[in-house]
This record gives C-alpha cells, sequence and structure tokens, in this order.
C-alpha cells in the first residue's frame, strides 16, 4: 500500500486559498426564513400554528383596544358612547376608567394635594440610585444616596423633619464610634459601633427630635401609613424589601457558609423555616399575630410589619442564590486570597463577594422581581395596594362591572418595573463580563 | 522534560544558603479523615535553600508545602516559619501568609481585576501600602516576568504562561521571604513551561529561599540545593541533586526516576 501514491505524500502548500463571499443561499431574509421557521415538517405546522394563534389574538384584541373610549365617567356612559358611535356589541374598551381614577391606583388614599411628595421622593430616589447603578458616574454622589432614604421619608411621610435628623445622626454615632475606638481596640470598637448608635436610637434620638422641633418646628404635614395605597404602597414595601434584603441575605449566605457551627446553625434554621412556610402566611404573622406578642397598647406600624416581613422573606432566598454563587467560585480563589494574607473580611469583600454577586446576578434580580410583583399580596392583610384598589374602584356605582381595562393598566406599570429590573440585570452582566479573550 | 542547563548557565554567584532556619518543621502528622496523609515529616529549611519535592502522585508533596502557609491544617507537631510558630491563632496565620509567597498549579489569579490590581490588592490592603508606590512596586516585578504590557489586562486574557507569571509577581510584590511553588507548570502547555521555569530560576539566582513540588527534573539539576522524594506521606529520600539522580539509595526513588527520566 505504502508505495502505491508514494510521490504524493510530501506536499508543501505554495498558495494559500482567500476568504470568498458565501454563496446567496447561506445569507439574507430567505435562508432565515428556511432556517428558522420551515426547517422541517414539524416546524412547518408549528409556524403555521402559532401565525394563526397571533391573528386570533389580535383580531380580538385589536379592535376593543383601537376603539377604546377615553372620555366617559362611567361605563353606563361609555356603553351610551359606544353604542351611539360604533353600534351596539361593537368589542371597545373602556378606558375612561383609567382616565378618570389612575391617581387613585398611583397614589391611592394619599391626600392629593399632597401628590407633588411621592413624585419628588421618586426623583429623589432614582437620583439616589443612579450612582450605585452607574460605576461612571462620579462617586461624590454616593453621599448624596446615603441621605436619600432620610429625604424620602421625610417627602412621603411628612412630620417633623428633625425625626429623621435625628435617626440619621445614629448612623454618624456609628461612625464616629469605629473611627475613635477602632484604633485602640479593634474589637471594642466594633462593638462599640454596634451598641451606641442603639442606646442613642432608644435612648436620645425621640427627645432631641422633640426639644429641637419644639424650638425649631420645621417640617411637611404628617400623612399616616394606612392613606398610603396603590402603586405608592406597592413601590415603598418593594423598593425597601430589595434593598433591606440584599445585604441581609448576602450576610445570611455567609453565615451559612462559616465555621461556626452556632452562626451556621442559625442562620440554616432561619433560612429553612423562612423560606418553609407561604409569603401569605408571614403577612398574616405580621398584620395578626404580632399583635399578641407585643405589650399592648403598642402601635406599630402594620407598613413597616409587612415591610419587616417582605424584607427577611426575600432576604432567605437572597441567601441561597447567593450561596450558589459562592459554591460556584473555584477553591483556587479562595486559596489565592488567603495565601497573599487578607483576612476572612477582606477576602470576602474583595475577592469572593464581587465574582459571587456577579455569578448571582439573575438569580437576585430574579427574586427582587417576585418580590416586587409579591408585594400586591398585602391586599390580603388589608392595605390597598392596585389590585385592592382595583377591587375598591369596581365596587363604586360608576364603574360597577368593568375589569379588564384595570387589570391591563395595572399589569402594564408592573411589567414597566420589571421588565426595567430584568434589563439592566442583563447590562451589569455585560459590563462585568471579564473573559473576552 | 524541559532541557535547560544546556541554554543557560546558572549565575550561583547569590545562592548561598546561611545556617539561619526559615523553616522548621518537626513530626508532623496529617490525617485526611481517618486517611494519613502526611507521616512524621521532619524538615528543616534553611534561608537560600531552593528545595524541589518530587513524588509519585498522592505523596502528600502538596499538601506537605500548603501545611507550611496553613492552607491545610496539620494536626499534630510543630510548624515554625520565619520565628513563628504555626497554630489556630489567626493573627500569626496572616502574618506567615504575607510572608510566605504561594504559586499554584492553577494560578488562582483574581479574573475580575486587571493583571495589576491583581498585583496591587495585597499590598494595598494587607501591608497598607499606599497605591502609587503598590503600582510602582507591581510594574517592577511584571517587568521582571516580562509583561509589563499586559499590566491593564484580565487575567482571562492572557495565555496559561503569563498568567503564572504574573502569578510569581504578584507574590513577589508582597517582598516574601519565602516562596512555594505547588506544581507550576503542571498545567501548561510544554512552550510555555520554558518562559515559567525561566522566571523560577531568575528568582532562584537572586537568592530567594524557595520550595518547589515539580516534576521538572531539568529544573531540579539546574537550581536546586536539595531535591526530596516523597511517598505514601513519607520523605523516603533527600540528597543534594548529582548525587540524587545519579545514585538513588532507595529502591522507590530509584523505580520512580527509571518511570520519569527513562523515556
Amino acid at each position: 500500500m505504502s508505495d502505491t501514491h508514494a510521490q504524493t505524500v510530501p506536499y508543501v502548500r505554495k498558495t494559500m486559498v482567500e476568504q470568498s463571499p458565501p454563496p446567496a443561499s447561506e445569507i439574507g431574509v430567505v435562508k432565515w426564513l428556511r432556517e428558522n421557521l420551515f426547517s422541517g415538517p414539524l416546524n412547518i405546522i408549528l409556524t403555521l400554528i402559532s401565525l394563526w394563534v397571533v391573528y386570533w389574538v389580535v383580531s380580538h384584541v385589536g379592535p376593543w383596544l383601537i376603539n377604546g373610549i377615553w372620555d366617559a365617567d362611567s361605563l353606563s356612559e361609555c356603553r351610551e358612547i359606544r353604542n351611539a358611535t360604533m353600534g351596539e356589541g361593537t368589542s371597545a374598551a373602556c378606558f375612561g376608567v383609567i382616565g378618570e381614577r389612575w391617581q387613585q391606583l398611583v397614589y391611592g388614599f394619599y391626600p392629593k394635594e399632597a401628590y407633588w411628595r411621592p413624585v419628588v421622593a421618586l426623583l429623589v430616589f432614582f437620583a439616589g440610585l443612579a450612582p450605585v447603578l452607574f460605576a461612571s458616574l462620579p462617586r461624590k454622589l454616593l453621599y448624596f444616596t446615603m441621605a436619600s432614604p432620610f429625604l424620602m421619608f421625610m417627602l412621603l411621610w411628612g412630620g417633623s423633619i428633625w425625626g429623621p435628623i435625628a435617626v440619621a445622626l445614629g448612623f454618624g454615632v456609628g461612625y464616629a464610634a469605629i473611627k475613635l475606638i477602632s484604633p485602640i481596640n479593634g474589637l471594642l470598637g466594633t462593638v462599640a459601633a454596634i451598641v451606641l448608635p442603639i442606646l442613642y436610637w432608644f435612648l436620645i434620638a425621640g427627645p432631641l427630635a422633640g426639644a429641637v422641633n419644639s424650638v425649631l418646628p420645621i417640617g411637611l404635614e404628617y400623612i399616616p401609613s394606612k392613606d398610603f395605597g396603590g402603586f405608592l404602597l406597592s413601590s415603598i414595601i418593594g423598593v425597601a424589601g430589595i434593598f433591606l434584603s440584599l445585604p441581609l441575605g448576602i450576610l445570611l449566605a455567609l453565615a451559612r457558609q462559616s465555621d461556626l457551627p452556632i452562626i451556621k446553625w442559625c442562620a440554616v434554621t432561619f433560612i429553612e423555616v423562612i423560606r418553609g412556610v407561604p409569603l401569605i402566611v408571614w403577612l398574616f404573622t405580621a398584620s395578626l399575630l404580632l399583635n399578641y406578642f407585643l405589650p399592648p397598647g403598642t402601635n406599630f406600624d402594620l407598613m413597616l410589619r409587612v415591610i419587616i416581613m417582605v424584607t427577611l422573606f426575600s432576604a432567605a432566598y437572597i441567601a441561597e442564590v447567593v450561596r450558589g454563587g459562592l459554591a460556584a467560585l473555584p477553591k483556587g480563589q479562595y486559596e489565592g486570597a488567603d495565601s497573599l494574607g487578607l483576612n476572612y473580611w477582606q477576602s470576602m469583600q474583595l475577592i469572593i463577594l464581587p465574582q459571587a454577586l456577579k455569578i448571582s446576578i439573575p438569580g437576585i434580580v430574579n427574586t427582587f422581581i417576585g418580590l416586587f410583583k409579591d408585594t400586591t399580596l398585602v391586599v390580603f392583610i388589608g392595605l390597598f395596594d392596585p389590585l385592592g384598589l382595583a377591587g375598591a374602584i369596581r365596587a363604586s356605582t360608576e364603574w360597577n362591572g368593568i375589569y379588564w381595562e384595570l387589570f391591563l393598566f395595572i399589569g402594564i406599570m408592573f411589567f414597566i418595573a420589571c421588565f426595567s429590573m430584568g434589563r439592566y440585570s442583563l447590562y451589569l452582566e455585560k459590563k462585568l463580563q471579564r473573559d473576552h479573550r | 522534560m524541559v532541557e535547560l542547563t544546556q541554554e543557560r548557565t546558572i549565575d550561583r554567584s547569590h545562592m548561598q544558603v546561611s545556617d539561619e532556619v526559615a523553616i522548621e518543621i518537626r513530626n508532623m502528622n496529617k490525617w485526611y479523615g481517618s486517611f494519613h496523609v502526611l507521616r512524621d515529616v521532619n524538615l528543616t529549611v534553611q534561608r537560600g535553600e531552593r528545595i524541589v519535592i518530587c513524588g509519585p502522585s498522592g505523596s502528600g508533596k502538596s499538601t506537605l508545602i500548603r501545611c507550611i502557609n496553613r492552607l491545610e491544617e496539620h494536626q499534630s507537631g510543630d510548624i515554625i516559619v520565619d520565628g513563628t510558630e504555626l497554630s489556630s491563632d489567626l493573627k500569626n496565620i496572616d502574618k506567615i501568609r504575607s510572608e510566605v509567597g504561594m504559586c499554584f498549579q492553577h494560578f488562582n489569579l483574581f479574573p475580575h481585576l486587571t493583571i495589576l490590581e491583581n498585583c496591587t490588592l495585597a499590598p494595598i490592603w494587607v501591608r497598607n501600602t499606599p497605591k502609587k508606590e503598590a503600582e510602582e512596586t507591581a510594574m517592577h516585578f511584571l517587568e521582571k516576568v516580562k509583561i509589563p504590557d499586559q499590566a491593564h489586562k484580565y487575567p482571562g486574557m492572557l495565555s496559561g504562561g503569563q498568567q503564572q507569571r504574573v502569578a510569581i509577581a504578584r507574590s513577589l510584590c508582597m517582598k516574601p521571604r519565602i516562596m512555594l511553588f505547588d506544581e507550576p507548570t503542571s498545567a501548561l502547555d510544554p512552550e510555555m513551561i520554558k518562559e515559567v521555569l525561566d522566571t523560577m530560576i531568575e528568582l532562584a539566582e537572586e537568592g530567594m529561599t524557595m520550595l518547589c513540588v515539580t516534576h521538572e527534573m531539568g529544573f531540579a539539576q539546574a537550581v536546586a540545593n536539595r531535591v526530596i522524594f516523597m511517598d505514601q506521606g513519607q520523605i523516603v529520600e533527600q540528597n543534594e541533586p548529582t548525587e540524587f539522580f545519579n545514585n538513588p539509595q532507595s529502591e522507590r526513588t530509584q523505580l520512580f526516576l527509571s518511570q520519569i527520566i527513562g523515556h
């Protein structure tokens, strides 16, 4: 065999083949259609079925949307307009309800003359959030971010401005404790930074705010939590839950990985108990059961209780998501950090968490979106979220019997919020991509 | 095996072994569960020594050097590094780790940081070096390992050999007095082994105390002053390289050497 083609075996290429354009069947619309829609009998059938479903939905919903009536003050007026202009039985939405009641869906029972306050609070929220979300903005803006929760509180609830300022000072107390005592004794400084602010909040903050207020009463009109409703309520619970549950969830995930058995088992018990019980049960616990355990006469704001429960609930989920990220990191990263002499908190802060959180972004955002939508469950404990208000609107004589239009509006509002969170998560993932070879 | 000695002459003027003890290991034992990985290991390393540890896989050689900076915990016996005894005291552990550099088989660079950030991280956070000074030191060592132009890239964009040289530079930025190498060339393509070994040889020429777990016998012959052969968690034989390779005493060593050099 070997001698048959002996003369062809040594071979050296003299001319290189240049790149040439692909044939026409490999590019363009036709190729795309053929590959994606009509690549085989099954796919042809599926494509045709899909086209029919799309047509069916559009042909039913389309006219309803296009014929929508925007200027009407009640459902019966809507029907009169429809019968007069389009004839009886035509499918037409009655968006008049949104035109007339959107403020109620957005603000709940918040006083009309104070609508500007949630709007400004929203602007403060975005301004505070921007430097956190986009690293290209100047870092100095983060000081505004730190102040923004207090600003938003002042705007939304009102009352004396000295209350939030006195509370904010507590963090200053903690910071001062760490700056002054830590150089002398590290452990003492940490303990002082936790204990002193708590003592301050319980003993000094209240009287201090009261005293300053009696001298210099500045503030906005106080608006009680029971007046909050609609998207305002959902957003406050959702945003507070999101921003409080992330750090708590990370700490829980680290605690669950701890070498110290007590810390580890506390974290595991907490996570399993919280995850094992439906959120609605926790909300009922917050609204009903807690009253039995608290001393009689204590008035513990229901909205605050709900925020705490929602936070704990989503923190348990975040903890598990982050634990997944921590487990996905190669052991070498921990060893690399250790071998350089970084201590536990340094290696977590600088090496482990940045990578673990990056891996966990989709899961974390997923949990956040779930949390935001779960805020609609508060309707069952008597808070008026958008769905609760939709019920109230439908109970009124003018709009009795309307539902699609309201739910469509509520759905779109939620979709905008959740979709933007999802998009941001994609942006962040892409931005943090490091292994582009 | 990569032949090194034909291509370059080793400058031995700074390779001096002093009487000062850098690492002392006495009657050290370690178990993984019920498996006795390291059995009664005794080893004294003097400052300036270049020790190569070899042996079949599972012989405990990696575990031994990982015990020296407490990536693994030993259960009995003493390990004294630079006069500090390794105990469960976290302060001592962090101190020893900041004095002892380590290079891993899989580099363990931090993929979310640039090469420069990888090198300046520990000096800034552990040694409280000002950022600018840390960056100058880092550039100095990156030049030394011949990749200063990659400083602002991410580890994922570099070849394996370049990554391992960055890992060496990263350790050097902490100005360690001892360097540990845990199979630094085992995960590399043959073409890249040489560039890493060259860097290690340069380090040896400057008088660094080195402990290397490696199968590069050419490297051992070129720079080591002592070769240790381990099997089943024990030090079976140690000798200076010429004697070790030409005249191995134990049967196990002879078998091992015939397997890795014979072909």
